[in-house]
């Protein structure tokens, strides 16, 4: 049985206080890192451990960290902490509950990388996770892991809690990047501004997710070959119609069945699975014939899905899928920059359409529309956000056309019994 | 004669406080408006043209910025402020109708503040505490697994601290 590695102490009340983490292990492995290995050997571990980025793009963390020019003057490390995808908490339960675990791993991100200053970008409505880190960062400060000289050795480092102020999209990368200077959450364009050689300030910046951060802190105390055989782990947050919703780290590939019925405790009220979102609402929607596709990267991509943030959003039998994905489109639009054309007025289109349809109004022509508009928003996007809405639509369609068609014939839903 | 500042010395200092965490001043101006809307509890135009002017920057582009964000407050709010979340989670587990009562049990809709000034609510998107859903924010306090009997004993704690 694997160990969890992440969330080991998450239940423990006083795993918060710098004391007990340190008792527990804490800070060792920055305390090595800083006195007996390189930076190099930092991002050899990371990459020996196939560590890939947690925040929804999956991109290698080590493969990252090497796009940073290494002897540029000026370098940062960013932590997206602005968990925003829908159905997703494990970010916020890491920093609320383990904030230590998350400094340790900023400490060895910006050793590796040769970064002085870091900031934590996190989310305006995480307060608790805010009270946590802030006292965190005093009592690391306090004890000499933050700041000059860290562990006695050449290496200094300040870290700036920087809160967010309400924008889902500040959690794109370069979104984020914008938000940090000051300014409104808009994306940047790729290339020139890859974070890695044109990020905060048009310098150098590692951009990292909470999660993968706290991997790294795994990874390097527990080196690279135990962590993986310990999965590697992956933070599922599991949610909707499930007995036992909550955080759950599991080996990287677990079936989705397995997630879902052994874990989460199998759907509520004895009823059926219908569909789920396998990696936030941003993901494309599973069903059932997808229930055995193993949880990783590779396999659900060939099924035309995604990983993405590991929040499992789960549906019974009972639930009207016109209106799940009419509150997916509608989130989108609340939630567009307006940056560019085919997700500002794409997103607004598609809202209009699912309200008459919502509404008894629907016209026989809207099926079509809708798959016209969704393949009008795929590939035309400025970013993610907008690329988000069409493979679930598209999806649904395919999946739960008839669902569409009783509410454009008959104005109303034929689902048994509707959300 | 000058006329009456929004922002007391005390948050100026806490400003120019922020400004100096940063390697370019600017990077702290939603710090400076989170500071700014302590004041006044929203942001007022003369608190933003305030803020504007410790930045160097024009009216416009402070505007701008705070428009874009959803905790910035650019009306009056009531004392407490409710983020309820009706995202998918939440909507899968009952949160329209949780949240239709509360609205009933304060006679307001979503967006409103209530006539004594007590609470506004806000439909906020999803808060990140989905294992507890359906949920919300009051003020900066999590309340999940709601019910409309829990809506109500959570409504007469803020009530009674109100009138206390």
């Amino acid at each position: 049985m694997p160990e969890k590695l992440l969330t080991r102490y998450i239940h423990e009340p006083d795993q918060a206080d710098i004391t007990t983490y340190i008792r527990r292990g804490g800070y060792e492995a920055a305390r090595r890192a800083l006195r007996e290995l390189t930076p190099e050997q930092i991002i050899e571990m990371v990459d020996q451990a196939g560590l890939r980025g947690r925040g929804g793009a999956g991109f290698p963390t080590g493969r990252k960290w090497r796009f940073v020019p290494k002897h540029a003057p000026v370098k940062y490390v960013v932590v997206n902490a602005d968990e925003g995808e829908p159905g997703t908490f494990k970010d916020r339960t890491l920093m609320e509950r383990d904030p230590h675990q998350l400094l340790e791993g900023i400490i060895l991100a910006s050793y590796a990388i040769g970064a002085h200053k870091a900031f934590i970008y996190l989310r305006g409505e995480f307060y608790g996770a805010r009270r946590q880190l802030q006292r965190a960062i005093a009592q690391a400060t306090e004890r000499g892991f933050l700041g000059r000289n860290i562990f006695g050795s050449d290496f200094s480092l300040d870290v700036v809690l920087h809160t967010g102020a309400g924008a889902y999209i500040a959690g794109e990368e370069t979104a984020l990047l914008e938000s940090l200077e000051g300014k409104r959450a808009m994306p940047r364009l790729k290339p020139p501004y890859f974070p890695a050689v044109m990020g905060l300030y048009s310098q150098p910046t590692a951009l990292n997710n909470v999660e993968t951060l706290c991997h790294v802190t795994q990874i390097v105390r527990h080196g690279p070959e135990w962590y993986k055989e310990q999965g590697p782990p992956v933070l599922f947050s599991v949610s909707g119609h499930v007995a036992r919703p909550g955080l759950y780290e599991l080996p990287l590939g677990i079936p989705l069945r397995e997630l879902i019925f052994s874990h989460a405790g199998g759907i509520r009220g004895g009823r059926r699975f219908k569909a789920c979102f396998p990696g936030g609402s941003s993901s494309m929607l599973l069903v059932e014939e997808h229930l055995d596709v193993p949880m990783d990267y590779e396999s659900l991509a060939r099924v035309g899905s995604m990983l993405g943030s590991g929040a499992v959003i789960v549906m019974d039998e009972t639930t009207c899928m016109v209106k799940v994905i009419a509150r997916a489109v509608e989130f989108y639009r609340d939630e567009s920059c307006g940056k560019c054309t085919p997700c500002r007025e794409g997103t607004v289109w598609l809202s209009q359409i699912f309200d008459r349809i919502l509404q008894g109004r629907g016209r026989r022509e809207d099926l079509d529309l809708l798959e016209s508009i969704a393949r009008n928003m795929t590939g035309t996007c400025f970013c993610p956000l907008g690329e988000s809405v069409p493979p679930s639509l598209r999806a649904s369609l395919l999946y739960f056309h008839d669902e569409y068609e009783a509410h454009i014939r008959t104005g109303r839903c034929n689902v048994l019994q509707p959300v | 004669m000058d006329r009456e500042r929004r922002l007391s010395e005390k948050a100026r200092e806490e400003i120019r406080r922020l400004q100096g965490l940063y390697p370019q001043a600017r990077s702290a101006l939603l710090p400076a408006l989170f500071v700014a809307q302590g004041e006044e509890g929203y942001l007022s135009e003369e608190a933003l043209e305030e803020v504007a002017e410790l930045f160097d920057l024009p009216l416009s582009e402070v505007a701008s910025v705070a428009s874009f964000y959803t905790l910035f407050h650019r009306r009056p709010v009531g004392r407490h402020v409710i983020h309820f979340c009706t995202n998918l989670s939440c909507m899968l587990n009952g949160a329209e109708e949780i949240l239709a009562h509360l609205c009933r049990r304060l006679g307001i809709q979503p967006g409103e503040t209530t006539r004594d000034g007590l609470f506004t609510v806000k439909k906020a998107e999803c808060l990140a505490a989905c294992d507890i859903a359906p949920m919300m924010l009051v003020d900066e306090e999590v309340y999940g697994n709601l019910t409309p009997q829990k809506v109500d004993e959570i409504l007469g704690k803020y009530r009674e601290e109100g009138s206390g």
